[in-house]
């Protein structure tokens, strides 16, 4: 008796561990899109001051110009500004469904998947033509 | 007695539509500045310059900018929300996060006027 009690009292809240996180919990597209959509608005913001400085340097002479030139030119700086290219592409597709939903349009299950889908396809494709166009 | 957190919800539906109109903000100004990027194409200083210097790209500009500000503020508020427990730890969080925002704000201020 005092068995069968036990195993039905489940300890709540459960704290979830950073290795149930990464690997355990499978997310669903939808649910993928979001957290993205989440560490790509973060990824924004900690790249924010040497945005700014690059815009700085872009704007203030031809000599600051071109020293900039010289940092975009720079593999490293092309990784990061490809990886910033990704985040603003999500963040934007992204947030623009999400716009939607708020907005009550595609709320039901096969639609918010097939959005889902959408916003990835459109993000990573928009992704590639910037990079192809800018950094190469 | 009502037990009140400062750095906890405020049922900020105020903060919710602010994230929603600024995102929709920021989002028309992207379009905005690549088609203008897309149609000037510009290589050179100067092109680049020009693009700044026109009064309604400013204008646009710098709305972006501070729409930018209160979108980032509440989103990254609700981060620290979402993560951070302790009071204490999440008021230094927040406080951080509004000086480094109105401190970039101020800053790109300057760039753009200089222009
Ligand atoms: C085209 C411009 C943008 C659009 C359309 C947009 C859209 C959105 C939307 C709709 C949300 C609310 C999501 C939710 O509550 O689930 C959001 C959250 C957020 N945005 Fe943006 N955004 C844009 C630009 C930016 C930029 C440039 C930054 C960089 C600092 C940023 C940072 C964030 C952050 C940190 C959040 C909170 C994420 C979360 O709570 O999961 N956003 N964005």
């Amino acid at each position: 008796m005092t068995a069968t009690c036990q195993t039905s009292v489940r300890k709540r809240p459960k704290h979830l561990g950073l290795s149930a996180i990464l690997f355990q919990i499978k997310l669903p597209l939808p649910g993928k899109l979001s957290i993205l959509h989440r560490a790509s608005g973060v990824l924004l913001f900690l790249l924010l001051a040497p945005l700014l400085a690059f815009f700085q340097m872009s704007l203030t002479s031809p000599e600051a110009f071109a020293s900039f030139q010289g940092y975009a030119a720079h593999p490293i700086i092309k990784a990061i500004f490809a990886v910033l290219i990704w985040a603003y592409m999500h963040h934007f597709c992204a947030g623009i469904r999400f716009l939607l939903l708020d907005a009550h349009t595609g709320l039901d299950l096969p639609s918010a998947r097939r959005s889902a889908f959408l916003v990835f396809a459109a993000s990573l494709l928009l992704t590639a033509l910037l990079c192809w166009r800018i950094l190469l | 007695m009502i037990h009140r957190i400062v750095v906890g919800a405020h049922y900020g539906l105020k903060d919710w539509l602010a994230q929603r109109v600024t995102a929709i903000i920021m989002a028309a100004y992207s379009l905005f500045l690549a088609i203008v990027l897309a149609a000037v194409q510009p290589v050179s200083f100067e092109a680049w310059r020009n693009i700044f210097t026109f009064g309604p790209v400013k204008f646009f500009t710098f709305v972006f900018g501070l729409s930018l500000l209160l979108h980032a503020w509440i989103g990254i508020r609700d981060l620290w929300m979402d993560y951070v427990q302790p009071v204490s730890v999440r008021l230094t969080l927040h406080v951080l996060t509004i000086v480094a925002l109105i401190g970039y704000v101020g800053w790109f201020v300057t760039v753009l006027w200089r222009v």
